[in-house]
């Protein structure tokens, strides 16, 4: 399943757990810990991240480790920043305008 | 996410920018100081003719083919590319307070005025100190994916953060 990706980071566990796994890889156990949900719950969280791919899974031995995938966060960033460009500019343009209007007073 | 830097351009005034992105409420907010009156300011963003020389951002043109700035009442635009495609946008606004506030809803619309659903609703918020006047600008969308919307408007193709020649072309409008 194709899920929205704003919509996986919109939720507050879910950024707390990003931020957990950006340090370094951990088990769903060890991740669980951290927060006073259930392991089901969280579970279910990082199932949601993995289906944004978001996170990857790592079988080490018995366990599985989640870390971030930093490449798809980066594009998360790049696509924001362009948004912001387009208000960075605008308001520079506006800049101009109003001083143009100051002179003509 | 907060950004806040100071304007690029040397010899100005610092001018407060900050972009934060609040995920959970889904807005988008954006603040920036400008170096003149609250009247000044409150014009170009109310006025047509003004907010059609900043509006698009470079090498994007601005188009305002009706507004009536009144509650109720609408403004409809073009951002026209280089190559002369037009992207059309429909603003209805929702509230005014002269001079303080006014909130508008934002939507895609093809040529004819059908609007592209769900849109984003705006509030706008203006506060003068010292001369300089604070612009808040808060975005509310359903979903932050409907601002990669905004983008798909032809910006990501093309867009330069290069203002070409504006400085030139306000020159020229003002001498006449």
């Amino acid at each position: 399943m194709r899920r929205d990706i704003f919509q996986a980071i919109a939720d507050p566990t879910r950024r707390a757990i990003i931020t957990l796994i950006a340090l370094q890889a951990m088990t769903p156990n060890a991740i669980a810990e951290h927060f006073d949900t259930t392991r089901q719950a969280v579970s279910k969280h990082l199932r949601i991240l993995t289906e944004c791919e978001l996170v990857k899974q790592e079988y080490s031995g018995r366990e599985i480790y989640y870390s971030l995938e930093i490449q798809k966060m980066k594009e998360i960033d790049l696509w924001l920043n362009q948004f912001r460009k387009i208000w960075e500019t605008r308001f520079n343009q506006l800049d101009n305008v109003l001083s143009t209007m100051k002179k003509q007073k | 996410m907060l950004n806040k830097e100071k304007s690029r351009e040397a010899g100005k005034k610092e001018l407060q920018f900050a972009f934060t992105i609040d995920k959970a409420a889904q807005t988008v907010s954006i603040t920036r100081e400008f170096d003149a009156d609250i009247a000044l300011v409150w014009d170009a963003y109310t006025k047509p003719d003004i907010l059609d020389q900043w509006w698009a951002p470079g090498p994007y043109a601005s188009k305002t083919k009706v507004m009536n700035f009144e509650v109720g009442g609408r403004r409809i635009y073009a951002m026209v590319s280089p190559e002369g495609q037009e992207r059309w946008v429909i603003q209805k606004y929702t509230s005014i307070t002269p001079k303080t506030n006014f909130k508008l809803f934002n939507a895609f619309a093809d040529k004819d005025e059908n609007l592209e659903l769900p849109g984003s609703d705006w509030d706008l918020t203006f506060s003068e100190q010292n001369g300089m006047t604070k612009v808040n600008v808060t975005i509310y969308n359903e979903s932050l994916a409907r601002l990669e919307k905004q983008l798909e408007m032809g910006f990501k193709e093309g867009y330069t953060m290069q203002m070409k020649n504006l400085d030139e072309v306000l020159a020229t409008l003002s001498q006449k």
